[in-house]
């Protein structure tokens, strides 16, 4: 068995983290109020209003402030694939890297060269051409993120690709198997769709500030009905692309489910837990343990939800330990057994290969293309390395579904009041509007950290673990970097806010011209 | 179409991007250059705030080029960036570093409360000039003079060098260093002199631009020196080819046979010299009638010539990222690349390359009919 330094493994995952998460405090912004700014330059451009005009550029402002950051830590991501996770790099390049090509050439530039118009070409271009690079400019930012999401998803759900033993390493044999996979398509939708949710509660939420200080009331009033209308739209397709990720999860991804719904035992018509508390239990692995200290769940729902028949089975965390044959279920034993046989053939075939033995080689070839599917799980020993946080996966989840719903209401609520004119008469309203911004940012840090967390131990799915994953340097080097990307993102961020803060007070005491 | 091509085709077009790729952003570090000079060129606010100005309408299509660059490389050439960026990890770092704080230097520079002050935000453009420049410049060098690593059987990629890259920069008792080196100042100093030519080109300012005429030529000749040093030694090195079956070793004259051995290339880096030299010539004595035109010859012969050189150095069965820890762990083409699948569907998408080039071409010129003057400054509510 290979060594791995489980230190140098940790602080590259801290990097990596850290830096995804500082990349998606960003980026969210960009993908709705890219639309947001369009659908105001539209309404400007259609009735010449220059109050119209004013709005839409101080929302763009905002969103060059918030841009420019989203591109620094950009960058590093990408890099990062290969100064961190190089072996991995090298694993799935053949896939991933082909969706990552295409991002730059397709989305990049779009994005860049109109995002130039949109901010210069006031006076300089036409009109029409004007509103044109606004939508372009959406159009670019949300296809940029379309290809790294269908990555992300292949690595949740490995399909279209053939292991080739010669190269060591995935390849691809069906580009559309990849980029149209269920996973792909809902990963993208959802992911999408979360950051419409979180720009228009960004604009509800700095439109209510403005109504609560009586300034520029017209002004924010327009500003808040576009985003509630965008936000609301967008809120159901956000739950119905969660639903539908969820199911897919559950059967491609059996262990994570389990995690985030806290399901230990399996069960035919299974609960679903609506609301609940963890509390700490010596060993969850025993029968019949009860995990929670607290919970409201509905009987039969989660059978219900994953296959619209509440008679179905859902496995807990066990029953994928043990296996369950009664619902054909394989154990993480027996696929730890076959993750082996498959390690050890693969090295037996370079070596058959290396001595000419070709006989050797084909014998060996043949086992590791039996038992490939379970390759990661030969990294392992113990199966309980195999399940990830529940109490991680379980409260993101929670977390996130209960702060959409809540998102929701506040949309129909805000676009009651606007349209009965009482906006500005129910100042709670207004103040939980304005407290709901951290909690947009909340629930979309939070549905990466299900993503992301409750995969693990993979890095791929089944086929990768992420302590494989990493580059042969020593943890120090590690560790002197994350910490330069710890103070220079965060000196950045609170530069960023500094100025968003100050860009907005200076734009309601002015009518939003600066 | 593309199916129809073989394997090593296929590789040899991509590698044809990626060095394109590499052949435009270093024409495109113009804006880095620039950002080196704000400080010597502009000496009030005023001059200040044009030269950041013009150079920040530019800033982004630079990185996105960088970004295109390392997404290609990635989806390419798999083996190289797991094997470069993993094990140079310091000065991929470093650049990664040079590249972040200018990302945002331009939106923040001018804005209020932006907590830093507008001489943190210039500090960070002038280190992002001089960082980014030398040290690609200087990794670029390595696919002649080689690296320390190893490529085992199931191609994981070993450093064998403590100091993750930056020996290749700071070990000054090899004499490789001086080859990486003179090809990072080279780049400095062309980015330099782009950046003079690209104000020519893009401001109506008489003082800003007297003061760049003056710099162009001390810019220009140490960028010669640097240069010519650089592609003297390759020319007469021995170079890492390899055979039929794939065994790398060590060619006398490699890369100066590879000039002879594929002639077409050597024109191209010819014309490409020319040009570049051409348009500081005409830049720097011809002024007042194509001081403005001066960049197109530069920038367009700065794209031939290093594509030209990277071609030399991935064609005609050559390594393109040599190991000097151990020869057959060197990077060819054809060893290193995705598997044909992938670069097949990957052409594909190629074919959209000349449409994206279009619409930056009418964007950009749509916008930049005028030249950025002083007033402008005063009256656009977006400058920077
Ligand atoms: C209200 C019902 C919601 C449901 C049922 C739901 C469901 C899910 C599920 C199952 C995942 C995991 C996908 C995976 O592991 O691959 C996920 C991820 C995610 N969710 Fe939600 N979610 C909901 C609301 C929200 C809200 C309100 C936001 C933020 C505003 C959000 C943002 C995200 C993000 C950013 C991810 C990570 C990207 C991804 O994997 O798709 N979600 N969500």
């Amino acid at each position: 068995m290979e060594h791995f330094d489980m230190a140098l493994v940790d602080w590259s995952r801290a990097q990596f983290a850290l830096t995804a998460m500082y990349h998606w405090i960003f980026v969210p912004l960009t993908l709705g109020l890219s639309f947001i700014v369009a659908i105001m330059m539209t309404i400007y451009v259609r009735t010449g209003n220059e109050l119209w005009k004013k709005i839409t550029k101080f929302w763009m402002t905002l969103f060059g402030v918030n841009f420019a950051i989203g591109v620094a830590t950009g960058i590093i991501l990408e890099f990062e694939f290969g100064t961190n996770w190089s072996n991995y790099s090298w694993f799935v390049g053949d896939i991933f890297g082909a969706p990552l090509a295409i991002e730059g050439i397709m989305a990049f530039f779009l994005e860049s060269t109109f995002i130039a118009i949109l901010f210069f070409g006031w006076g300089r271009v036409s009109k029409k051409f004007h509103l044109i690079s606004a939508w372009l400019v959406a159009i670019g930012s949300n296809l940029s993120a379309l290809w790294i999401l269908v990555a992300n998803a292949w690595m949740q759900n490995p399909v279209g690709m053939r292991f080739n033993p010669d190269t060591a390493r995935n390849e691809m044999v069906n580009f559309w198997e990849v980029l149209f996979s269920p996973t792909a398509i809902n990963k993208f939708l959802h992911t999408i769709s979360s950051g419409y949710v979180l720009s228009a509660i960004f604009v509800v939420g700095v439109s209510a500030w403005f109504l609560l200080k009586h300034r520029n009331v017209d002004f924010a009033k327009k500003s808040m009905i576009v985003a509630a209308v965008f936000g609301l739209l967008s809120s159901f397709y956000l739950v119905l692309t969660g639903d539908e990720s969820a199911r897919d999860i559950y059967h491609t991804q059996p262990m994570k489910f389990a995690a985030f719904e806290g399901l230990d035992d399996g069960n035919v018509s299974a609960p679903l837990v609506v609301i609940g508390f963890l509390k700490e239990v010596p060993d969850p692995r025993q029968p019949d343990v009860d995990r929670f200290a607290f919970k409201i769940e509905i009987p039969n729902l989660l059978s219900y939800m994953v296959a619209l028949n509440s008679n179905v089975f859902v496995p807990g965390i066990n029953d994928l330990i043990n296996g369950n044959e009664k619902h054909g279920i394989m154990s993480y034993y027996e696929k730890i057994d076959k993750g082996k046989l498959a390690i050890k053939a693969l090295g037996d075939y370079k070596d058959a290969l290396e001595r000419k033995d070709q006989v050797a080689a084909a014998e060996n070839l043949k086992v590791f293309e039996a038992n490939y599917a379970y390759f990661g799980y030969g990294y392992y020993d113990d199966p309980n390395d195999l399940v990830p946080s529940v109490p991680m996966a379980f409260y993101s989840f929670h977390i996130m579904v209960i702060l959409g719903v809540h998102f929701m209401i506040l949309f129909i609520v805000l676009l009651v009041l606007l349209y009965k004119k009482k906006i500005e008469e129910i100042r709670w309203v207004l103040y939980i509007a304005l407290w709901t911004i951290p909690l947009a940012y909340i629930a979309s840090q939070a549905g990466w950290v299900l993503a992301e967390m409750g995969r693990q131990p993979w890095v791929v799915q089944d086929l990768m673990p992420t302590l494989s994953a990493v580059s042969n340097i020593d943890k120090s080097s590690v560790v002197v970097t994350f910490w330069i990307f710890a103070v220079t993102f965060t000196v950045l961020l609170i530069a960023e806010i500094k100025i968003m803060v100050s860009q907005i007070v200076s734009g309601s005491k002015n009518e939003g011209g600066h | 179409m593309f199916e129809n091509l073989s394997y090593l085709a296929l590789q040899q077009y991509w590698w044809m991007i990626v060095s394109l790729l590499g052949a435009i952003l270093v024409f495109m570090f113009f804006v880095q250059g620039g950002q080196t000079m704000i400080k010597s060129l502009g000496k009030t606010d005023n001059e200040i705030k044009m030269l950041v100005n013009s150079l920040g309408r530019k800033w982004d299509l630079t990185f996105t080029t960088l970004v295109t660059f390392g997404g290609a490389a990635f989806a390419s050439f798999p083996l190289f960036y797991s094997t470069s960026f993993g094990g140079a990890y310091w000065v991929w770092m470093l650049i990664l570093f040079a590249f972040i704080i200018q990302a945002v230097s331009y939106e923040y520079r001018t804005k209020a409360d932006n907590f830093l002050g507008a001489k943190t935000y210039e500090t960070f453009l002038f280190i992002n000039g001089l960082l980014g420049t030398i040290l690609v410049g200087t990794a670029v060098a390595t696919f002649f003079t080689g690296s320390d690593f190893l490529v085992t059987n199931m191609n994981h990629s070993i450093w064998q060098n403590p100091y993750r890259g930056l020996e290749l920069a700071f070990n000054f008792t090899r004499y490789e260093t001086f080859i990486n080196l003179s090809l990072g100042l080279a780049v400095f100093f062309l980015a330099r002199v782009l950046g003079i030519l690209y104000f020519f080109n893009n401001i109506e300012d008489e003082t800003i631009l007297a003061r760049a005429r003056k710099q162009l030529l001390f810019n220009a000749l140490p960028f010669l020196v640097f240069f010519l040093f650089f592609l003297i030694n390759v020319l007469l090195m021995d170079g890492f080819g390899y055979d039929a079956d794939g065994v790398v070793s060590m060619v006398p004259y490699k890369y100066f046979n590879n000039l002879i051995e594929m002639p077409l290339n050597t024109v191209i880096l010819l014309l490409g010299v020319m040009a570049v030299l051409w348009g500081i010539y005409r830049g720097a004595f011809h002024y007042e009638k194509c001081g403005t035109k001066a960049i197109w010859f530069t920038g367009g012969g700065t794209i031939l010539t290093v594509f030209a050189l990277l071609i030399l150095v991935g064609f005609n069965n050559t390594c393109f990222y040599p190991s000097t820890s151990d020869l057959q762990s060197s990077l060819t083409i054809q060893n290193a690349s995705s598997s044909k699948y992938t670069l097949v569907a990957m052409s594909y998408v190629s074919l959209l390359v000349p449409f994206v080039i279009a619409y930056i071409w009418y964007a950009w010129s749509s916008l930049n009919k005028k030249p950025i003057t002083s007033q402008e400054m005063e009256d656009d509510h977006h400058a920077y």
